[in-house]
């Protein structure tokens, strides 16, 4: 079970501002997720060894040589710029 | 009445050392733009650094290699199974608003550090501080508050992005540190290695080596720790010092005065000398670590690791000893020897060159090192070879010439380089030891100087001084000084 607090403590990481109605929907839904992947902990894995990621594949590298991309296709896909800089809201301190 | 003052508590301060090193790779870590410093705002920028949708990240092989030197150089054992995790935070700096790291799975763990610092006699007093482990991570972008040099109150922020997704590691080291001095000891014998290796540049100024310091203090005695305070901000090995021992302080007068210690993030702050409050740390779960899906585990074939391995050099701490032990150098000596490779090895090749080596590295560090400081140049960049050092050097043993002319005919070793033999040779400077002839040269010097003989007939014993360099003008500087010596006192008290 997930509560409440819970809810509003991801939706605040994820910077997600919720309504009351969306944060008790929400608690529901979530819930209801989690408690069907609770099934999952009725399997005995003693013997298993921990799965780290989904694909067997390692060891996947590329040589240290450069490739320059075109900075302007860039700045321009970005909301707003200023020159050369990209242009962000000031960050409020505390968090 | 007496009273008896009581006892004052005793404290110990516990430190552990973040270290970041910027790896010094041609690309980034996961993609293919330049991992350079530049001044030019966002040129080295491409989709992937940028956190576009759809890209995917690849691992850079150089990246991989000197995570895993730098590993084995810190005595650290090399995971057999590794990966790659998501830190999820926002801040501007972070375009994809998260930090691809390494979370429980690092490249390396279990390693130490050897310290070795001087007691006030000038021996060796070494230390092991363990290595938590090293994983490989990008950096992130940096911000340029155009608001504060402008309007008061500007709404915006300017972001730089050629750093985000610069390659570098994180070292952690065990909280064995108790003092300024050896965390300021510690991060140098770092840098030392990462240059050995060649796999960082190390510059502080330039913010490729940067630390973060955790730090409690605890009375003497008590088991449990005291509440960790983490300072950053420190761009000198010096300021992490004084910020340590400033921070040790604060913590002590704060606890004694009754007050509760913050679990904070502070700055060392260079114009006042103290540290203040950044913000209240969040707890570390917040950062939500899951394993980056885009890249592939790594298990290095233990082949690969053989061969890294085979590829490191001598390091500084095992050059130190040996150098006491196989070249009778002090403890100091080895110390001021090694901390640079390029000057440790030109020493090496100067004695493998038959070079005595106590001179050699008189030499080095006397004369030579005092030039390199003068012509900002690098020992690379002389003309004096190892061989012809060891020459000099030979010179002098077998009384050719004296120590004086060794260092009259640096000059021109250093900026011509040539051959010391050649050179004694076309100077006619060889030292003159014949007895005879140095009477001879006395005799003429006494002559000449009456006054000077009878002041210092008449008490005036300092003038031997004035004398013997009578005497070193007569011969061209080329007379033995020792014979010198004896001959003229034997003369002036006769």
């Amino acid at each position: 079970m997930l509560d409440r607090a819970q809810v509003q403590k991801v939706a605040h990481l994820a910077r997600l501002q919720l309504t009351p109605d969306e944060e008790a929907t929400f608690t529901t839904q979530l819930s209801s997720i989690l408690d069907y992947f609770e099934l999952l902990s009725e399997l005995d894995v003693t013997d298993v060894k921990p799965t780290t990621r989904a694909i067997e594949v390692s060891n996947v590298v590329r040589v240290d040589r450069q490739h320059p991309f075109p900075r302007e296709d860039i700045l321009d896909g970005a909301p707003d710029r200023e020159g050369e800089f990209f242009r962000v809201p000031k960050i409020v301190t505390g968090d | 009445m007496t009273t008896a003052a009581p006892a004052k508590t005793q404290y110990e301060a516990i430190i552990g050392l973040e270290t970041h090193c910027q790896l010094s790779t041609e690309t980034k870590i996961f993609s293919d733009s330049s991992a350079k410093f530049t001044t030019e705002p966002n040129t080295h920028i491409d989709p992937i650094c940028m956190g576009m949708p759809g890209v995917l990240p690849v691992l850079n092989q150089k990246v991989l290699e000197y995570a895993v030197k730098a590993g084995l150089a810190l005595n650290c054992q090399i995971a057999p199974y590794s990966k790659f995790d998501r830190k999820q935070y926002f801040y501007p700096d972070l375009p994809k608003n998260y930090q691809i790291s390494q979370f429980d799975l690092p490249i390396a763990e279990h390693g130490w550090v050897e310290i070795e610092m001087l007691d006030a006699e000038n021996n060796p007093v070494r230390k092991r501080i363990g290595v938590t482990r090293l994983h490989m991570e990008e950096d992130a972008g940096k911000l340029v508050h155009g608001g504060s040099e402008r309007l008061s109150g500007s709404t915006y922020s300017l972001v730089d992005y050629n750093r985000a997704g610069v390659p570098l590691v994180e070292i952690v080291s065990e909280p064995d540190l108790r003092s300024g001095q050896e965390a300021a000891e510690y991060a140098q014998e770092v840098r030392r290695i990462m240059r050995y290796l060649g796999v960082s540049d190390g510059n502080m100024q330039e913010g490729s080596l940067r630390c973060d310091v955790n730090i409690s203090v605890r009375p003497i005695g008590q088991k449990e720790f005291g509440t960790k305070v983490e300072i950053k901000n420190m761009n000198s090995f010096n300021a992490i010092q004084r910020a340590i021992e400033h921070e040790i302080e604060r913590q002590i007068a704060a606890i004694e005065s009754g007050e509760r210690i913050l679990q904070e993030t502070r700055l060392w702050e260079e114009g006042s000398q103290r540290t203040i409050s950044m913000r209240i740390k969040e707890g570390s779960s917040d950062y939500r670590y899951f394993p980056e899906p885009d890249l592939g585990a790594i298990e290095v074939p233990s082949d690969q690791l053989d061969h890294w391995r085979s590829e490191l050099p001598e390091l500084p701490y095992q050059k130190r000893p040996r150098y006491e032990t196989n070249f009778g150098l002090s403890a100091y000596d080895a110390r001021v020897l090694t901390d640079d490779r390029d000057i440790a090895e030109y020493f090496e090749a100067a004695v493998a060159a038959k070079a005595n080596p106590k001179q050699a590295a008189n030499w080095i560090m006397g004369d030579i090192s005092a030039y390199l400081n003068n012509e900002r140049k690098t020992i690379k960049e002389i003309s004096l070879t190892a061989i012809a050092l060891a020459e000099l050097t030979a010179l002098i043993d077998a009384n050719t010439i004296s120590n004086k002319i060794g260092k009259d005919i640096l000059p021109e070793l250093l900026t011509q380089g040539g051959s010391p033999n050649a050179i004694v040779e076309r100077e006619g400077l060889v030292q003159i030891s014949d007895s005879g002839a140095i009477e001879m040269a006395i005799e003429a010097v006494i002559a000449a100087n009456p006054k000077e003989l009878e002041q210092y007939r008449g008490g005036k014993t300092k003038l031997l001084g004035f004398f013997v360099g009578q005497v070193m003008k007569q011969t061209g500087g080329r007379a033995d000084p020792k014979m010198t010596n004896q001959l003229l006192a034997k003369k002036l008290n006769a």
